[in-house]
């Protein structure tokens, strides 16, 4: 609301209202009238009056004439707190305006009133909502009728009756038509008005309006179609079918065959087949290139890579320094653990004369781990220097030892046995033991136990030289007294054959003999101390076997270094598996020997090795004994053949693990490569190298490649699939003459190779990714080159033996053809005569033709 | 007679070939070299195969028809000759 005056509307005019009038009439403001209660009703008779006593001074002078003229009794005033009309007060001078300001501004002020209400209790509080029904307002004409009668229609006239009527005589009468032309004249004449109407055609306007617009309405309704269904609910029950196949009977199939279609069907497919098979004989379509196209490539890549790496190398200053390490094997199930066995460096003469000095040092076999490159975790003590020695391979906790005096040694560290596998896992133990004792300033190393020798065999019945090779028999079998291979029932390795040069071979079994009346030897006090594992068999050992082979030809006997079995420890596919029933909880010193009456013999078992000797040569030989029916005893048969073929003694025999046919015989200067049964010559006999080879080993891996030691400390590496005439690397790993070569998988990843030399260092390297990892065809390139190399073999030796005796016969054809030969005169004369007859010849062609010469006189 | 013999046999003599089996039109097998159910369930998966087959080559092309249809696996070739009224199946091992 404005400050402004504005006017004031019909029958209002402004009025000051002092406070003295306003006291008088009871409208003081803010008392009696308020902003909100502007009004109030004054009786006219109360102005009057007023009017009267203060005469000039009442505040109603002005309007006195107004208010006497006033119709009604009461007067409105209303108070204008805003001064809207000029002044506080406004007087209503005519009873509408009252009316009108009262009503409608009541009805406003009704509203205003209550919005202010509602206004301020919501300020306040909830709002209490109180239902005003609608009030009913005066209808708003708005211009809406004007459609609506539009709309309707009405009549605009009234409607207009007509009454047609005719004689009802004449209804139903037949009627007759007749023409008459239109043509007025005609007409009148027959004096009727011409009463025809033309309806000419005309263009009727109506027609030529185009409706423009057309009103028309369209309702969508969604129709609703009620509908519905049930489904036939199926009890699920068991069904099965059985099916035969359509078969058609002999006969008929016999009838088809017959019929001409099918002979022309063969004929005409069978081309089709021949030449889909050619094709895939000529060439393997199922042959993956993109899969081997990479390992051609690594081998290239690699070519930096192609070195043994050195991973690690063990000396102890203590007891192998100065000596030399004579043999080597890896323990079978922890990895990471390998046995070295050193020995003095001395001829035999030097050793007897350092007898005495010699007994005051052990022998030892050391016990590395690779957690720990300068204490060998575990000594094992030995009567002697051992020359072999290998761990069992079913109980990796008996180890078997030979040593230099014959003697068969049996170690069991089954106390140490934790030792050793947690001894991979590091070195704490190691420093902690070193802290122990270093309170006393001393430099000490942990304590490195030694185990002495369980069983020792007696030494009349062992071998009278060096024990040089030495197997566990492969736990599918036993041998039995009479070199039977029987079977083994408990699966276990109980039995260990040995070589020497003393020129037999013996076959040991670790199980207690029969126990008949030994019972009392037994219990006798056990003189050792240390573990009791083969109390049984100390010093009281015998072997169950011995075996002198005789030379193949000629008299004499083989003095074998090393030897090789057919059998593999783990590869037991032919021989049946044994009645796990009848196995018994028992370790392989308690064990009883099973009687000779249970075991069943073993026909599938090879009883045939190959021996190396001290003379070079390699003997092809088997242990099972014949019975020699003469004297009724077994004795042991003569080996089947013999080569001499090295120029030193043998000292490595090897099998390759990929086939059990193929040997590798290394000793002297050469080395050969041998297979089973070929008995005419070697697959392959080396070029003489230029140093000696000391050791040689297959790779484990790779069926063609195997690793030769030199004299001095070269390791060659030969891969028989690249070249054979010389290695494909040789790599000096040591200065000293290498002893001894072990190659052993760790780990998919890691391949190592233990190569040990004279000056008692064992070096661990690692094989190179080329020289592990097999190519894919491999194995089957190496079984052609034998192949083809056996193949060379069976020509040569056909062609040796055609051309001796074609060379004999040559000889007796030359004496039979001796009397045709003809003199030299008797030559002469008739070549003389052969001459003269061509020269006849000539002369009578050349007439012939007519171009004889004058014939000068002869 | 004697000659659908000898042809049998000179396609058995090739090098892998496994077995033979000729099949008449509805699939009911005729001739064999395997043994019955191996036969059987040969003949029937391989005559609907055929039949796919050639219907597939005669949608594409009506002038067309099937002469020869080979199934290579892992460890086999199924060769399969269809013909009017017969089929001549051949199982050959994959060369090694």
């Amino acid at each position: 609301m404005s400050g402004d005056a504005a006017t004031p509307p019909e029958g209002v005019i402004p009025l000051f209202l002092a406070t003295k009038s306003q006291e008088i009439y009871s409208c003081v403001c803010d008392e009696h009238v308020t902003e909100d209660n502007p009004y109030k009703l004054i009786k006219k008779e109360d102005i009057i009056e007023d009017m009267k006593k203060r005469a000039a001074i009442s505040d109603f002078s002005p309007v006195k004439r107004i208010v006497l003229d006033y119709p009604g009794e009461e007067l409105l005033v209303v108070y204008d707190p805003d001064f809207k009309y000029g002044q506080n007060f406004y007087l209503c001078v005519t009873e509408e305006a009252k009316n009108k300001l009262i009503q409608p501004k009541s009805g406003e002020e009704g509203e205003d009133g209550e919005q202010a209400e509602d206004g301020e209790e919501g300020a306040k509080e909830e709002t209490v909502y109180t239902y005003n029904p609608p009030e009913a307002k005066d209808w708003v004409a708005l211009g809406s009728e004007a459609e609506v009668e539009c709309e309707i229609v009405e009549d605009n006239r009234p409607k207009l009756k007509f009454i047609a009527s005719r004689v009802r005589r004449e209804f139903g009468t037949p009627v007759t038509f007749k023409d008459r032309d239109i043509d007025p004249t005609a007409a009148s004449e027959e004096g009727l008005a011409a009463s025809y109407m033309g309806i000419p055609g005309y263009d009727d306007k109506n027609f030529a309006l185009k409706r423009m617009e057309q009103d028309s309405s369209v309702q969508a309704v969604p129709e609703k179609v009620e509908g519905s269904s049930q489904t036939v609910w199926k009890h699920p029950c068991t069904a099965a079918v059985q099916y035969e196949p359509r078969q058609l009977s002999d006969e008929e199939k016999a009838a088809v065959e017959q019929s001409q279609e099918f002979k022309e069907f063969i004929e005409s497919s069978v081309p089709r087949f021949e030449l889909a098979l050619q094709q895939n004989e000529i060439m393997d379509v199922f042959f993956d290139d993109w899969a081997v196209l990479g390992e051609e490539d690594t081998n290239f890549g690699n070519k930096s890579d192609g070195h043994l790496k050195e991973y690690q190398s063990f000396t102890d200053l203590q007891y192998s320094k100065d000596r030399t390490i004579s043999c080597i094997d890896w323990h079978p199930t922890i990895k990471g653990i390998m046995a070295v066995s050193c020995a003095e460096r001395l001829s035999f003469n030097d050793r007897v004369d350092q007898a005495t000095q010699l007994l005051m040092s052990p022998s030892l076999i050391l016990i590395w781990s690779f957690s720990d490159p300068i204490h060998p975790q575990l000594l094992l003590e030995a009567p002697d220097d051992i020359f072999s020695f290998k761990f069992c391979p079913t109980d990796p906790n008996i180890i078997a030892g030979g040593c230099i005096n014959g003697q068969l040694v049996l170690w069991d560290i089954s106390e140490h046995a934790d030792r050793l596998q947690s001894s991979r896992s590091g070195l704490g133990n190691a420093k902690v033991d070193k802290k122990k004792k270093a309170m006393f300033g001393e430099e000490t190393g942990p304590d490195t136990p030694v185990v002495r020798y369980c069983a020792v065999s007696a030494i009349e019945n062992s071998h009278r030289n060096v024990i040089t090779g030495l197997e566990w028999i492969p736990d599918h079998f036993e041998i039995s007294r009479h070199g039977v291979p029987v079977e083994n029932r408990n699966c276990e390795c109980v039995q260990i054959m040995t070589c020497s040069p003393d020129e037999s071979i013996m076959v040991w079994d670790t199980r207690p003999p029969k126990p008949t009346g030994q019972r009392e030897q037994i219990e006798k006090v056990a003189s050792i101390t240390g573990p009791q594992t083969f109390k049984h068999l100390d010093l009281t050992w015998k072997p169950m076997l011995k075996m002198v082979l005789q030379k193949h030809d000629g008299s004499g006997e083989y003095s074998p270094l090393v030897f090789s079995l057919k059998e593999k420890q783990g590869k037991r596919d032919h021989v049946p598996q044994p009645d796990l029933s009848a196995r018994r909880e028992s370790t392989v010193g308690y064990g009883r020997g099973s009687s000779a009456k249970n075991q069943k013999p073993l026909d599938a078992v090879s009883s045939k090795y190959f021996l190396g000797t001290e003379d070079g040569e390699v003997v092809y030989a088997t242990f099972k004994l014949e019975k020699d029916n003469e004297t009724g005893k077994s004795n042991v048969p003569r080996p089947t053949w013999a080569c001499a073929s090295h120029d030193g003694p043998v000292n490595s025999l090897q099998r390759s693990p990929f086939f059990n046919d193929i040997l590798l015989s290394v000793g002297g200067w050469t080395f050969s490569v041998w297979k089973e049964n070929v008995t005419d010559d070697a697959i392959l006999n080396s070029a003489c190298a230029t140093k000696l080879y000391t050791a040689g080993h297959w790779s484990t891996t790779r069926p063609a490649v195997f690793f030769l030691g030199t004299k001095d400390g070269n390791v060659e590496v030969w891969d028989l699939l690249d070249r054979t005439h010389e290695p494909s690397l040789v790599q000096n790993v040591t200065a000293a003459q290498i002893t001894s070569i072990v190659p052993w998988v760790v780990s998919k990843k890691q391949h190592l190779i233990a190569v040990s030399d004279n000056v008692g260092t064992l070096h661990i390297l690692e094989i190179p990714w080329n020289l592990r990892h097999a190519s894919a065809n491999e194995v089957s390139g190496m079984q052609n080159y034998f192949d083809r190399e056996t193949k060379r073999i069976e020509y040569f030796t056909s062609k040796r033996v055609a051309r001796q005796s074609k060379g004999r016969n040559v000889v007796k054809k030359k004496k039979e053809d001796k009397p045709d030969e003809k003199s030299e005169e008797a030559l002469a004369e008739e070549y003389e005569k052969q001459y003269e007859g061509y020269l006849e010849l000539e002369k009578k062609l050349l007439r012939e033709l007519g171009i004889l010469e004058e014939e000068p006189e002869m | 007679m004697a000659e659908v013999e000898e042809t049998i046999k000179r396609i058995q003599a090739h090098k892998g070939v496994i077995g033979i089996i000729v099949v008449n039109s509805e699939g009911i097998p005729i001739r064999t070299t395997l043994d019955n159910s191996t036969t059987v369930q040969y003949s029937g998966l391989i005559h609907l195969l055929t039949m796919k087959a050639r219907s597939t080559v005669r949608d594409i092309d009506p002038q067309n028809d099937l002469t020869f249809l080979r199934l290579r696996s892992k460890r086999h070739e199924i060769m399969v000759a269809p013909d009017k009224e017969y089929l001549l199946i051949v199982i050959q091992n994959s060369t090694d």
